[in-house]
């Protein structure tokens, strides 16, 4: 009995802080909707653990516990996938603002009079001083 | 220029402040007819300040991206400002400038020129594992371009115009993408390679590595590198502008009769 105080208080939390995340506008929608998936169906588990026993008998599992593991596994797996990808997708935009912004720059000293930055100035108008790390 | 054909020397540099003003005067007394663009990438000396003093144009990354992003960045300078042709030179001072006339030579018969060492011209030895991996990128990479390349990783090498456009729009920016990779995605394609051999410096800065533990690993990077390259599927919007598409001989046409591109 324990137990599913401890799990459904679990899940009731984790559902609560995407959902607040969310109404900050801290969480993409795109990102949002498949945590809000995982908190909807780890949530109900919380409750009713003996849900997991029966939906493993049902697909075969052994016991809820190895089927709770593989899942967890395969979702981490497949959740750190599409961050990889993310950030590859993100590098990749970076790269060509990166570009742009020498190109327009080197045309502007060129034709503009635009001041030919030096790095300590550079690091000046920088906004986060990790960029130049 | 150099019969009427615009002529851009790309220098990426990262830190290069020391040497960068010898290298730039050396191009401008060598080499009169050509541009310089020193490609700043994200340097924190004062590589920008130096080579805007020696008369460069400058185009300065806001961070650093590696060679790979700052060549993209000189192709697309390139492309913009309607050059003919664009040479890329180490701002390390290891490539002699005089060899560029050599480079340019062979551009009328093939798209891509590699400033080739241990191809008879000067005296640079290695050994051990650096050396298989070289073999094996020169034996491989020969084969896809279907020509003898004997020094892949070279950071000299002359392109036409329609090589700008395509790597303008498709420069690897990871390890060794700037050499191996760059070189095998325009093999694939059907652009022409060719080297010819040079003669290549002490670099006047910095020092390369030779332990036989980095050996190794630059060995295992090198053969990721080439698996990489080969199984990775061109974009599609890449192979229109290939050699025998009508954009690439409307591209070469323009090379040859000068016509303005737009801005």
């Amino acid at each position: 009995m324990q137990l599913s105080i401890l799990t459904s208080i679990t899940g009731l939390l984790v559902l609560g802080y995407i959902l607040e995340l969310l109404r900050r506008q801290q969480l993409r929608e795109k990102y949002a909707a498949i945590w809000l998936l995982i908190g909807l169906l780890v949530a109900p588990l919380g409750f009713f653990p003996d849900l997991l026993d029966s939906t493993a008998k049902r697909l075969g599992v052994a016991s809820g516990a190895s089927l709770v593991l593989f899942a967890g596994f395969l979702l981490i797996l497949l959740v750190s996938l599409h961050l990889s990808w993310e950030a590859s997708r993100l590098e990749a935009e970076t790269r060509t603002l990166a570009e742009d912004v020498a190109l327009i720059r080197a045309h502007l000293v060129a034709h503009g009079g635009y001041p030919a930055s030096t790095p300590r100035a550079a690091a000046a108008d920088a906004i986060d001083s990790e960029v130049l790390s | 220029m150099i019969d009427d054909r615009r002529v851009l020397i790309i220098l990426p540099a990262w830190n290069e402040e020391e040497g960068l003003p010898s290298v730039l005067a050396e191009i401008q007394r060598q080499l009169p007819y050509v541009d310089t663009l020193v490609v700043d990438d994200g340097s924190t000396d004062n590589t920008s300040a130096v080579a805007l003093a020696a008369g460069s144009a400058v185009a300065r990354l806001p961070f650093n991206l590696g060679v790979g992003g700052a060549m993209r960045c000189g192709y697309r300078y390139a492309k913009l400002h309607g050059y003919d042709i664009a040479i890329q030179v180490d701002a390390d001072g290891q490539h002699d400038p005089s060899y560029v006339p050599t480079l340019l030579a062979q551009l009328d018969e093939v798209d891509l020129v590699i400033g080739a060492r241990f191809d008879g011209e000067g005296d640079y030895q290695v050994r051990g594992p650096r050396k298989w991996a070289m073999s094996l990128l020169s034996v491989v990479l020969s084969r896809i371009a279907r020509t003898r390349l004997t020094d892949t990783t070279s950071g000299f090498r002359a392109c036409n115009r329609p090589m700008i456009e395509f790597f303008a729009r498709w420069y690897p920016v990871e390890y060794l993408g700037d050499t191996i990779e760059s070189m095998v995605g325009a093999a694939r394609l059907g652009f022409k390679v060719r080297q010819v051999p040079v003669a290549m410096r002490a670099r006047t800065t910095g020092r390369p590595s030779a332990s036989p533990f980095r050996a190794m690993v630059y060995l295992a990077r090198a053969g990721l590198v080439l698996l990489l390259a080969m199984i990775r599927r061109m974009p599609e919007d890449l192979k229109a502008i290939a050699p025998g598409t009508p954009a690439y001989a409307a591209s070469k046409q323009r090379a040859a009769q000068q016509l303005p591109v737009e801005a």
